[in-house]
């Protein structure tokens, strides 16, 4: 993975920058310069690529983040933003000659209204601590990343995350009302608020999905929406991949909306019955289907969902009657990425295609897993059609990474080719980047960045990101 | 080829590539229309450009609840199309008309450009939130696409959503994908009559706040018959929707008598009077659009003394119909939240701003983005301030 090349001037400037940070910030500890330290930032998930930052720099007031951005606007210093490090796609890999910039400190809840359905908190709060603050009163926060228990709001906004609820709430974009931002020459901006819908043009749809590029978040205005009254998943298995693509379909069209459609294949369930022992069916496909509501509403939706299995021969149909049975359903699920994780080191894509592709592209991943020689297990949110193919690797072996890689790109461009996207939650970072030719023009690309300029016009955010090196390298340059 | 409609000199180009050729070869501000039915913001002066030309639904995948359709298209067939499989638009556009008194045809474009949405936004989302992807005109005359045609796409920035609502002054739409949901098997309304405005809003947030999932939450100060009457509308299958109903019977007979009306024509016509704000069609004066927290709207309704209101989306949406050439942002003050002029002359909308005006750091992104879209600044030049 090739990054831009760190500039000698900067890191001969160390000294001098890291001893302005340290002037404008209140806590001791909050400039990390020390290179022992300065390692447990060097990766976040995406843990094949590595760089220690100059220094990091952990901030406790929207102030400070915007004196530290001015101080690295003035000198020059590329800031990469960080949440919780939980991403996939490389978005907080530091950069050799600049600083991280984390959130975590700001993790406060600063209002709850729920009469007006909002909650405002800091950025560095964690996703499901956003829920924990308002779950008495029966509210939830929707999006919910798998990651959900470690990972911020403010990576959530970078990334739009998803989750496996999204099919019925929305992903990130569509629960957030508002933030609090710093742009790179340290000004302080208000998008949105607690309230409805922009009243110019909508930045707040543009920053959030923007991968730390335009601004750094540092509090959000989220939606917060009643608890459902309950919910219960319901079992299917079928002796293809079609006919359970073919079942989600019906189902879609049928005018339920299930909270979530979870789909695995083969390989995908062996490995985790081997793990988990979940009580899963010998079958090709598996569907888990969780709908919710009352009881009486639960039943009628999981009846309606079973007169619709039926037709298409399921090998098998199980049915939660109560919060057992439930748990012991998504168990597998739960466990899937933990499974494959026990047969090898995997790698985990998220592109996104139509529905009615499904088919024909885990035949084509089916086909190219042989020619790769690597195993691939899916396990995806197959409601909205976002993939999540783990290819299985070793890291230890010479070559194979390379090779992992290379089949995941083959993966991704399928995905483009049948009318899809390269990542439909995870993000582009630094993983799909050079990639990004597939799916987009140039003139597209350029419109792209020509935002990035106006928010920051000397790309010092988060560089060497979502865009290919070479299509930003005059950028970068000037 | 590209026809030119000669009485007005409007360009009508049809296909996207003219479309780019046209907007590339304009030498002055171009207006840029639809169906011209939704003509509010500050006038524009510049020769007409118009989508009418450019229609046709591109993809329609009823199973995977996507549609792919030319901004040319008029609403009406794309409504049509989608309820020949039982689904429809989720975000219930308005129709401008009555109220604007504009004639012709709303078209899907002018839909996406101005973010329109209705009543059940306060339950699913905004227009915003069912656009997957968009392919537009800049005021370079590029071909620019962003997002696609799945439900999830995190690829590169999001240009669709800055393309929702910015009023054709980034660039001009030429196709949208948009995701569409079925239309639900039943329907109620649950009405409660003769409340104030803050208990009306009070009782709207106790139906909101419940899990019992409610599509529309609307007040009307004065109703059809003259008497205050509040709304809560419930959508699904019919043995939840009646569950529901009860459920929601009980909330909010705390709060006054209630009745319930299920007869399909019946509410579809109240929520469309809800929807189109048909209490205002037939009254002069000025029409404000507010959007802000839903808890605040009694108190400022009152500051503005309006000659007519209706609250929708539980309060968080203020329609107030003010007498001619009414500043109502000077008149309110601050609060948490923006108004558009919606309705007025075309002096008042040159005397006072229809979009909110944003404070200088938010005005000076905005400006830059204008700026890098439309460097020549000839796409409806001065519509949004």
């Amino acid at each position: 993975m090739e990054m831009p090349r760190p500039d000698p001037r900067r890191l001969e400037a160390k000294a001098r920058i890291v001893a302005r940070l340290r002037e404008v910030v209140s806590r001791e500890d909050a400039v990390i310069d020390e290179e022992h330290e300065t390692r447990a930032y060097e990766c976040d998930a995406l843990t094949a690529y590595r760089c220690p930052p100059m220094a990091v720099v952990l901030p406790s007031s929207t102030e400070e983040v915007s004196a530290v951005l001015k101080i690295c606007h003035e000198e020059g210093v590329p800031v990469v933003p960080r949440g919780s490090g939980t991403s996939l796609a490389g978005g907080a890999l530091p950069v050799a000659d600049g600083i991280i910039l984390g959130v975590s400190r700001l993790n406060r809840v600063l209002e709850i209204d729920t009469d007006n359905r909002f909650i405002r908190v800091e950025s560095g709060r964690t996703n499901l601590s956003v829920t924990g603050a308002v779950e008495e009163e029966g509210f939830f926060y929707a999006p919910d990343p798998s990651s959900q228990l470690a990972c911020a709001i403010a990576g959530n906004i970078a990334m739009n995350s998803g989750g496996a609820h999204c099919l019925k709430y929305g992903v990130t974009t569509n629960n957030l009302m508002g933030v609090k931002m710093v742009l790179m020459d340290g000004t302080i901006v208000e998008l949105g608020g607690p309230y409805l819908d922009a009243g110019g043009l909508d930045l707040l749809g543009l920053v959030c999905g923007s991968e730390g590029q335009l601004g750094v978040v540092t509090e959000a205005v989220l939606r917060i929406l009643p608890k459902p009254e309950g919910a219960r998943p319901i079992l299917m298995g079928f002796d293809s991949n079609e006919v359970a693509g073919a079942c989600v379909s019906d189902i879609i069209r049928a005018g339920i909306l299930p909270v979530a459609i979870e789909f695995m294949d083969r390989p995908c369930i062996e490995a985790t019955e081997a793990f988990a022992h979940a009580g899963y069916p010998d079958c090709e496909a598996l569907l888990i289907v969780e709908v919710e509501g009352s009881d009486a509403e639960i039943d009628e939706q999981l009846n309606l969902i079973k007169q619709i299995a039926r037709r298409h021969n399921p090998v098998a149909l199980r049915e939660a009657k109560d919060a057992d049975e439930a748990a012991r359903i998504w168990a597998g699920r739960k466990a899937a990425f933990g499974a494959m994780g026990q047969i090898n080191d995997y790698m985990c894509l998220d592109g996104t295609i139509p529905v009615s592709e499904l088919p024909f592209v885990l035949r084509r991943i089916g086909e190219m897993s042989k020619e790769f020689g690597l195993e691939v297990g899916n396990v995806f949110h197959a409601g909205d059609g976002n993939m999540h193919p783990l290819i299985l690797y070793d890291a230890n072996k010479p070559g194979d990474l390379e090779r992992a890689e290379a089949f995941g790109a083959e993966i991704l461009k399928l995905c483009v080719e049948v009318g899809g996207c390269l990542t439909g939650e995870h993000g582009v970072g630094v993983e799909k980047r050079d990639l990004m030719g597939v799916q987009f023009s140039r003139a597209d690309l350029e419109a792209q960045m020509r935002l990035k300029d106006v928010f920051d016009p000397a790309w010092l955010l988060n560089p060497g990101k979502v865009f290919p090196l070479d299509v930003t390298e005059a950028r970068r340059a000037a | 080829m590209q026809r030119e409609v000669t009485a007005s000199k409007a360009l009508c180009p049809a296909s996207e590539a003219e479309l780019a050729e046209a907007i590339a070869s304009a030498e002055g501000p171009l207006r840029i229309l639809g169906g011209g039915t939704r003509a509010y913001g500050r006038p524009v002066e510049g020769r007409p450009l118009t989508t009418a030309a450019l229609t046709g639904i591109t993809l329609y995948e009823p199973g995977a609840l996507t549609l792919v359709v030319r901004a040319g298209t008029p609403l009406a067939d794309v409504e049509a199309a989608l309820a020949e499989h039982g689904q429809r638009l989720p975000f219930e556009p308005m129709d401008m008309r009555g109220l604007l008194g504009t004639e012709g045809a709303p078209t899907i474009g002018g839909v996406a450009a101005a973010n329109v949405s209705g009543p059940r936004r306060v339950q699913v989302g905004a227009c915003r939130d069912y656009m997957l992807g968009v392919r537009l005109i800049d005021g370079r005359g590029e071909i620019i696409k962003s997002g696609g045609r799945v439900m999830k796409n995190v690829t590169g920035y999001d240009l669709v959503k800055l393309m929702a609502g910015s009023h054709g002054t980034l660039g001009v739409l030429t196709e949208i994908s948009f995701k569409v949901l079925p239309e639900p098997e039943a329907r109620a309304v649950l009405l409660v009559e003769g409340l104030d405005d803050a208990t009306a809003q009070r009782a709207m947030t106790a139906a909101l706040n419940s899990p019992f999932e409610v599509s529309g939450a609307a007040h009307a100060p004065r109703g059809v018959d003259g008497a205050p009457v509040t709304m809560i509308r419930i959508e699904g299958f019919a043995g939840s929707v009646r569950y529901r109903t009860e459920r929601l019977k009980e909330i909010l007979s705390r709060f006054g008598e209630v009745a319930v009306e299920t007869d399909p024509e019946r509410t579809a016509a109240g929520w469309r009077w809800v929807r189109d704000v048909e209490a205002f069609h037939d009254r002069p004066g000025d029409v404000w659009r507010l959007s802000l927290k839903p808890s605040e709207a009694p108190e400022v309704a009152a500051r503005a003394e309006p000659e007519g209101a209706l609250y929708d989306w539980g309060g968080g949406r203020l329609w107030l119909l003010m007498p001619e050439g009414t500043d109502l942002r000077a008149r309110l003050g601050p609060f948490s939240g923006h108004a558009t002029l919606i309705r007025a002359s075309e002096p008042t909308r040159r005397a006072i701003a229809s979009f909110p005006p944003q404070p200088a750091p938010v005005a000076a992104l905005e400006a830059g983005i204008r700026r890098q879209f439309d460097p020549r600044g000839i796409l409806n030049p001065g519509l949004m301030g």
